[in-house]
């Protein structure tokens, strides 16, 4: 597999403008021979279907939702970084750079973050241009809050909401070019398989959720915004729809797969009720700006929390960690809530959680105050759990949230397979080891409206396109695989549906490639997943027909790839002999328990590729090179 | 806790669809209303019967997939809350629960509880934009936006396009819906080159899809899970107004 990140030369700070001018355009007039496929209508795939619209390119968007509008980035709560440094407290493009290559742990690409840092801010000015009522200060002016492993305040918001009021915008954005006939959009269509001819990506085949009806898509590239693979632990912050399917196939068919290992635990979630919990609430970072976490200091202290004293609570970050307190980044606040919890210090049923306390800062601003600034947080936490956050504490405990790896980009956010683009959570670039949190805002519109838009042209300009027609035997053979496996789902006719082998695959990742994992438990975990397949494929039970709306037909392909994708990630973390972010091998840490880097082994992405079925897949390696910062032991102290 | 479930049943488009009744044993009140519909649909696949088909997704009331009649009410009738964060807690042992999809002529049902409210996004489309490409904007603070100006604008911005609004309204009207676009981007200076235009067109395709008009029930503002509130119909029937009195290009005299 052949791994060149084609990073421009020259210094740090000036590769995206020395590259943006080394490259090849495409002149407005013939842009409209070249045609582009975008999956996922999300932030990034939105962002760049429309953007992509407005150039002049021919592009169709497919989303599996009934409407693009509903894509998971919608719900997005707390805000997106941006290196303004309105608030004057210090922030530069270097530094949200620096704090988000420290923040991953070091695991992360130099030139594509800083590049990151860079169009931030350009974001910022084309939301509000498209009228994204983020939150403004008396002035007129736009606020900012604070966020994990960040001591500026860089986050802009819209209340709660910030992912909903984005996604809304890029999704008008997008509605705006599919009304004017530049953009043709297919929802409830979900891609199947990626159709590869001589070597280049040239389209996808697809099902008509509706109708059940198999079409093959054709066009110059194809760009994958389909979001990161959470729901491989069965009970994540995801939308229930979530998959890996695209990102999967498309690895099945010869595109690399980075640091599928690499997966965000959020901290602050509402913790697991019961066995019919069917996926799990995430509570905004942004609560962490004025709520304290703490658990009681005395183990089975049953009281309730309000009358447990100051003296007797723990108030464990700001302990730790004093100069980041509460806002520490969420891969350590995960692991300092799950320590205290395995020490028996946990609250709540099961001892699994800890509190997430407003007294002092209702005390101190008012409820009023925090009211505006988190009441639709507070409203859904009390639905949830029938608590009022504003009289008790809320009990949190970490959840799965998002996933750093993906599938292989160079700079120009290429695959390995050429003319086959990712974009967004769906690509393993920028966030290393650990994403800082208002960030992943930032990278999917930094990728739709700006990075893919410049780099896109450059491919075509360089390479020559021979028509293609549907009647490949390229495509009909995809087609055919594509049939064939319908039909096996629907054919096997056992005793399981795919949600139960779903949970089962869940709990074996979550404890044994969760928040912590060992050599033991991930060789187990992946013999117990070869077991989950093999009985997948013979106990399988899916009702209904190929044709037509059939959600447990739709499920059950998701749950085949999840499974095979969990395999995958336990090979990493098991390859992956040191701790880095949200890696956290237990072997590998320091004395007082934090993670411990093997940066002499370990100083690159673990790039996966796909050998055939019931063959482990062959691990490859992007060394990363550091120019800039120095490698240093991450710390929060 | 026991319930029983009456559940339109409905194959796709063209079949006429009727109510069958299931049992629902054996429920966790602190289960939300969709995971009670999973435990169903697990026995019904587990007996080799079709799943109940309903659309749904993030599941904690953002992204306005779940659309469903609980006992006739949008989303199960509770103040500000989507069908996802309804919990069984709302419920008693040994209730019956009649559960349909929405009703009304320009969602046509897909398939049980599943309609297609494609009609939103070619609202949308008409109109429900500000004309910006990407890149070559000012800097975002050099438009002061005063603070009440962005809250007003966010409270009609918050709108999830479920659908609720129509399903609840006799007339099957989308005003709540549209108003809540066209005031929220009327109330921001970026919204003013095309406020007429926009109002114009949005509301000519709100009629060609075929929906109602306001007759000033108030259903919608009660059902809305985001209680978006009905002064942003006022606003858009003052906005429509003006631009029909005023407004040329959009509206050729034929």
């Amino acid at each position: 597999m052949k791994l060149d990140a084609k990073i421009p030369s020259g210094p740090l700070a000036e590769k995206w403008s020395k590259h943006k001018f080394d490259m090849k355009l495409v002149n407005p007039a013939n842009r409209r021979k070249y045609s582009v496929i975008v999956v996922g209508s999300g932030l990034a795939g939105a962002a760049a279907a429309a953007s992509l619209g407005e150039m002049g390119y021919q592009v169709s968007c497919f989303c599996f939702q009934d409407s693009p509008r509903r894509a998971h980035s919608i719900a997005a709560q707390g805000g997106i970084n941006a290196a303004k440094n309105y608030k004057n407290d210090g922030d530069s493009t270097y530094r949200l750079f620096y704090d988000t290559i420290k923040g991953g742990d070091f695991r992360a690409r130099e030139a594509n973050v800083y590049r990151l840092a860079e169009v931030s801010v350009n974001i910022i000015d084309q939301c509000v241009a498209q009228g994204v009522p983020f939150a403004r200060e008396y002035s007129g002016l736009l606020d900012n809050r604070s966020f994990g492993g960040a001591q500026v305040s860089r986050t802009f918001y819209a209340r709660g909401q910030t992912g909903q009021q984005l996604l809304l915008g890029a999704y008008q954005a997008l509605e705006r070019q599919i009304g004017l006939g530049k953009v043709k959009m297919f929802p409830r269509t979900e891609m199947l398989d990626l159709v590869i001819i001589d070597g280049r990506a040239r389209g996808i085949v697809v099902r008509d959720l509706v109708t059940g009806k198999i079409s093959t898509h054709l066009a110059e590239a194809v760009c994958l915004a389909t979001g990161g693979y959470g729901n491989v632990f069965y009970l994540s912050t995801n939308a229930k729809g979530s998959n890996v399917t695209a990102t999967l196939r498309a690895w099945k068919r010869g595109a690399g797969f980075a640091n599928p290992c690499f997966t965000q635990i959020h901290p602050t979630c509402i913790p697991v009720s019961g066995d019919h919990q069917s996926k799990l609430t995430l509570m905004s970072e942004s609560l962490r700006n004025d709520g304290r976490v703490w658990v009681p200091k005395n183990k089975g202290d049953k009281r309730h929390p309000n009358e447990i004293s100051e003296d007797d609570r723990d108030y464990f970050l700001e302990r730790k960690y004093p100069s980041f307190g509460n806002l520490s980044p969420r891969d350590i606040s995960s692991r300092a809530a799950k320590e205290v919890c395995d020490a028996g210090l946990g609250v709540g049923p099961g001892g699994l959680g800890v509190y997430l306390d407003f007294r002092d800062a209702i005390k101190r601003d008012g409820m009023p105050a925090i009211a505006a600034r988190y009441g639709n947080l507070f409203q859904m936490y009390q639905k949830i759990t029938a608590e009022n956050p504003y009289e008790v504490p809320m009990r949190i405990y970490p959840a799965v949230h998002y996933t750093m790896g993906g599938l292989w980009v160079d700079y120009n956010l290429m695959s390995n397979i050429p003319g086959l683009y990712v974009l967004g959570e769906a690509n393993f670039s920028d966030h290393g080891a650990n994403r800082l949190g208002a960030s992943a805002l930032m990278q999917g519109l930094a990728d739709g409206y700006f990075v893919l838009p410049a780099t896109i042209g450059d491919y075509f300009a360089k390479e020559k396109f021979e028509k293609v027609s549907i009647d490949r035997p390229e495509v009909k053979k995809v087609e055919q695989d594509v049939n064939d496996l319908i039909k096996k789902f629907l054919s096997i006719n056992g005793q399981r549906t795919p949600d139960s082998f779903h949970k089962q695959l869940g709990k074996i990742i979550w404890d044994k490639c969760g928040m912590a994992r060992n050599k033991k438990g991930l060789e187990q975990a992946i013999q117990e997943i070869k077991a989950i397949r093999e009985e997948f494929w013979k106990n399988l039970k899916v009702v209904g027909t190929a044709e037509g709306l059939n959600q447990s037909l739709e499920k059950a392909g998701r749950v085949a790839d999840f499974i095979e994708l969990g395999e995958m990630m336990c090979y990493d973390a098991l390859t992956r002999e040191e701790s880095c972010g949200g890696h956290f091998r237990e072997e590998h840490q320091t004395e007082d328990g934090e993670a411990l880097r093997h940066d002499d082994k370990f100083l690159h992405a673990a790039v996966w590729e796909y050998k055939g079925p019931n063959i482990a897949p062959e691990r490859h390696i992007e060394p990363l090179v550091y120019e800039n910062i120095k490698l240093a032991t991450r710390s929060y102290k | 806790m026991d319930l029983t479930l009456h559940v339109w049943r409905q194959k796709n488009a063209k079949d006429p669809g009727k109510i069958e009744t299931y049992k629902a044993t054996n429920v966790s009140p602190d289960s939300s209303f969709l995971e009670m519909l999973d435990q169903v649909n697990e026995e019904l696949i587990g007996k080799g019967q079709e799943p109940i088909a309903f659309d749904h997704d993030c599941r904690e009331g953002i992204c306005g997939s779940c659309s469903m009649m609980i006992n006739g009410k949008p989303h199960g009738g509770q103040r500000g809350t989507t069908t996802c964060q309804l919990h069984m807690r709302s419920f008693k042992d040994g209730d019956s629960i009649h559960i349909e999809p929405w009703r009304a002529k320009p969602f046509p049902v897909i398939k049980d509880l599943v309609v297609n409210r494609g009609a939103f996004d070619r609202i949308i489309a008409a109109g429900g934009f500000v004309s910006v490409n990407t890149g070559g904007v000012p800097d975002a603070n050099a438009t002061l936006i005063p603070k009440e100006k962005a809250d007003f604008a966010m409270d009609a911005a918050e709108c999830i396009g479920c659908g609720a609004c129509v399903a609840a309204c006799k007339n099957a009207a989308a005003m709540l819906f549209v108003g809540a676009k066209v005031s929220h981007l009327a109330s921001l200076p970026q919204g003013q080159p095309e406020r007429m235009r926009r109002v114009l067109n949005m509301v000519k395709q709100m009629d060609a899809e075929g929906f109602g008009n306001c007759t000033n029930y108030f259903e919608c503002e009660a059902a809305c899970p985001k209680q978006i509130s009905v002064r942003v119909i006022a606003d858009m029937n003052r906005d429509y107004l003006k631009a029909s009195l005023t407004y040329q290009e959009a509206a050729p005299k034929t």
